[in-house]
């Protein structure tokens, strides 16, 4: 690929903005990628959090916490004592006995569950390019994850043995 | 695909994209496993029940699938925390991700015995 400048376009730096490409009717306008942080009308005049910052906080910290949580779990669940075989509810109530294992899998299925969510928050928000599809998207995302969470948490808490 | 999705296509998009399917196989696999659990509150029985399919030689080969999925990603993962965090992390990413696969090989190596015993035993004995 040949590179010329000499007969680049300058643009005036609103015109790069617009989300219309450069409109010098080229089309290698179309790969004219936006900024990111591209302001349009809808946009606060002042972001009042720094949510994005925080969330990729969290993804870093939540990670790390969830390797130890997660392949300890695949280790009993799957390797251990005879790998899946020994699973079944009485399995369940033995560990479930304990509150060490009880909040383990309370930790584990809060951290994953929202890791998860924000994971796909951000793949919605790379594929889905219509306002109303990535809307609906994640919030049915959002919904199945708040429902997941609630139920998980109270099987945890409400588990009976004797049931 | 929208415009711009493919980015250069080495090492870096690829671990990249790895990352974003495996995550995603778990996210869904995470629903349907919080769902089975809840039914310890259900009934011991239709827990048991449910969970005699996680013992079917199909399935058993799907957890292994599962551990494949899961080991990436959270190697992967420790490797994107390096990169962030640790000061050489960008300049070493490629070497880093090397390191990841092949400790993911020897870890899938390692496991296979021990995950797919359930099948290996009904299929073979002891």
């Amino acid at each position: 690929m040949s590179t010329e400048y000499s007969d680049a376009i300058v643009v005036p730096s609103k015109q790069a903005h617009t989300g219309k490409g450069l409109g010098t009717g080229n089309p290698a306008d179309a790969f004219v990628i936006e900024p990111p942080r591209q302001r349009t009308k809808k946009t606060p005049r002042r972001t009042r959090t720094n949510f994005e910052m925080l969330a990729w906080l969290f993804m870093r910290l939540s990670g790390v916490v969830l390797v130890v949580l997660i392949l300890g779990h695949l280790l009993i669940m799957l390797v251990f004592d005879g790998g899946v075989s020994k699973i079944g509810f009485a399995f369940v109530a033995g560990r479930w006995a304990s509150p060490f294992w009880q909040g383990w899998d309370l930790l584990m299925l809060w951290l994953a569950m929202l890791h998860g969510a924000n994971g796909m928050r951000q793949v919605i928000n790379d594929y889905a390019e219509k306002d109303s599809t990535r809307l609906w998207l994640k919030g049915l995302m959002g919904t199945a994850t708040v429902f997941t969470v609630l139920l998980g948490t109270l099987v945890i808490f409400t588990f009976d043995p004797n049931i | 695909m929208p415009a711009g999705t493919l980015y250069r296509g080495r090492e870096g998009m690829w671990s990249w994209v790895a990352h974003r399917v495996t995550g995603v196989l778990i996210f869904f696999f995470l629903f349907a496993h919080v769902l089975d659990t809840a039914l310890v509150r259900v009934s011991p029985e239709s827990y048991d029940t449910v969970i005699q399919t996680y013992k079917t030689p199909l399935v058993n080969l799907m957890e292994y699938g599962l551990v494949a999925a899961i080991l990436f990603h959270a190697l992967n993962g420790l490797r994107v925390v390096a990169v962030d965090f640790w000061s050489k992390g960008p300049k070493y990413q490629k070497q880093m991700l090397w390191t990841v696969v092949g400790v993911w090989v020897v870890l899938m190596a390692g496991s296979f015995y021990g995950i797919l015993q359930h099948t290996l035993i009904a299929w073979f004995g002891k």
